[in-house]
């Protein structure tokens, strides 16, 4: 009950936020929402179920690519084309799984870090088609929904904020059911997991393919909200981002994904106002982390002051 | 009587350490057995056989004549077979209740709390479901594995070493909580503490060397002039 009220308070708060902030700052929270759907998805793999993957910005680009492809090519308006984006990240995602799950520890971040890598030069192969480095700008009359111009802010920001909400209480609702309790299971004890009859590979795989809809789904919004798909958002940056945020916020907790995008942005934002040299705030802010508060944010407040905390 | 597990020439060499040395061994339903020999002997070997954390070179286990040789672990978990740890094996971090509730909803999620809790009441653990699996002590660290293991609801529960490190005061309540399993659950139990194994195995094998010394029942293996040389004079 608490954990709702909690979760239900803070997106009543981003909608209110969008009256309060300049459009400059709405529209950087709309990226941030976007993002931190990202990051929720990769807690569910990596917080909840342990899996530590180096290779999700190949289902951002799955679902990316999927719907900004489909909008180029097809002309898909964006409810279709972010459907296409969801299951186009959580198909990749199953389909690295069935390989990537044979191994565990540094081995899958290995081989899930080369998955990615091979996408994106698949990626920049058939430049002809994907725009390769520069990318491609999506179509405008594509990026409408109900009639609505995600182009323009209100409707961008609201759309973000639907999808952020939809995708944060689903994960409140996964982590607290019984399948939630098996992803953290085959994380504290896998042995033992399988011992009390769960089978460890389809779990996994389960989970993997849970978050690649979520990467699917921030992918495709990405480009139907912003605009524009490129090569870039394969990279290996955008498979350390979402870890970051985790990290920062509190893997394993429902709300670490979103606190750590927004204090992500706020510290490079400021960071960047002060120096040029900005990444090296960041990265002293993220070493006095692991230092000070390994479990990330609202990891410490919940081992700290609120167990109840989901 | 049709034995709930069987096994025929069950082998495992390690190199040239014959762990699990052609064994053929009968567990009957509704009986406490006993599996004890020395150091070594190949008994946690031979139960890793049964449970499917290990898999033989040769030789068959059957579940109720079902060949289970081949089965992954997980799968004979469910056909029934639970394992309890030697070295305790929880999850350090969730709940006691979390703990048991994996266990619980393996098999089907109904009635997830009240089951939870029956089995926690059962070892002596009621009341503790919120407390940090890490936090109990040493003994209801045990216990809590135990009603993980009964929380299964299982046709065989096999204890490796269960009273290893319990109080004489805890190992008097454990006996009569496994006397209180059978006739529905049969119990195969490794296990050092030799007044334990007397007092409560209905069938005592004695492996030594990867090998049967022995088989019968408690008077049987007392009087067994092999067994008092391998091990019990010792």
């Amino acid at each position: 009950m608490k954990a709702w009220t909690l979760h239900l308070a803070l997106i009543a708060g981003l909608f209110a936020a969008q009256f309060l902030l300049s459009p400059y700052h709405a529209t950087n929270l709309a990226r941030i929402m976007v993002l931190a759907v990202f990051a929720m998805g990769y807690n569910l793999a990596f917080g909840y179920t342990g899996l530590l993957s180096l290779g999700h910005a190949l289902f951002f680009a799955a679902g990316m690519y999927a719907a900004g492809l489909s909008a180029q090519f097809w002309g898909l308006s964006a409810g279709p084309a972010l459907i296409l984006g969801i299951f186009g990240g959580g198909a990749m995602a199953a389909a690295v799984g069935l390989l990537a799950l044979r191994t565990a520890g540094v081995s899958f971040m290995i081989v899930t870090l080369m998955f990615a890598q091979a996408g994106y030069l698949t990626i920049l192969y058939f430049g002809a088609t994907t725009g390769g480095d520069e990318g491609f700008t999506l179509p405008a009359a594509t990026r409408t929904f109900l009639g609505f111009d995600l182009s323009t802010d209100t409707p961008r920001f609201l759309a973000a904020l639907t999808i952020f909400a939809a995708g944060l209480l689903v994960s409140l609702v996964v982590v607290r059911s019984p399948f939630g309790r098996t992803m953290v299971a085959m994380r504290e004890n896998e042995e033992r997991s399988r011992m009390l009859g769960m089978n460890p590979f389809t779990v996994k795989l389960a989970a993997l393919a849970i978050s690649g809809l979520y990467s699917g789904a921030a992918g495709a919004a990405y480009a139907l909200l912003f605009g524009y798909v490129g090569a870039s958002f394969a990279t290996i940056q955008y498979s350390i981002l979402p870890m970051l945020y985790v990290l920062l916020g509190g893997a394993g907790t429902t709300l670490g994904p979103f606190l750590g995008a927004v204090l992500m942005f706020a510290l490079i934002e400021a960071a960047s106002n002060l120096t040029s040299a900005y990444l090296f705030l960041v990265g002293a802010a993220l070493v006095a982390l692991v230092l000070f508060a390994p479990k990330g944010i609202l990891g410490t407040v919940r081992e700290r002051v609120a167990r109840w905390l989901p | 009587m049709a034995p709930l597990i069987e096994t025929r020439g069950l082998t495992l060499h390690f190199g040239g350490l014959k762990a699990v040395d052609g064994v053929d061994f009968r567990l009957n339903p509704g009986e406490i057995h006993a599996l004890i020999g020395p150091n070594g002997a190949g008994k946690t070997t031979f139960v890793s056989l049964l449970s499917g954390r290990r898999m033989p070179q040769s030789g068959a286990i059957l579940l109720a004549g079902e060949d289970i040789t081949r089965l992954p672990a997980h799968a004979r978990v469910r056909k029934g077979i639970a394992y309890t740890f030697q070295i305790t094996s929880i999850f350090p971090r969730l709940s006691v209740f979390d703990n048991v509730a994996l266990a619980v909803q393996s098999h089907g999620a109904r009635d997830l709390p009240a089951k939870t809790r029956d089995a926690l009441v059962r070892v002596g653990l009621g009341g503790l479901e919120d407390q940090e699996a890490q936090t109990l002590s040493y003994g209801h660290q045990r216990l809590l594995e135990l009603a993980m293991g009964l929380a299964l609801a299982p046709r065989v529960l096999i204890l490796d070493e269960p009273t290893q490190g319990l109080a004489a005061s805890e190992i008097d309540s454990f006996i009569r909580l496994i006397e209180s399993l059978v006739p529905e659950t049969t119990v195969l139990l490794i296990e050092h503490n030799m007044e334990v194994v007397m007092d409560l195995a209905t069938r005592i094998t004695v492996l030594n060397f990867g090998q049967v010394l022995a088989s019968g029942t408690p008077a049987q293996i007392r009087g067994n002039p092999a067994v008092q040389e391998a091990y019990l004079g010792a």
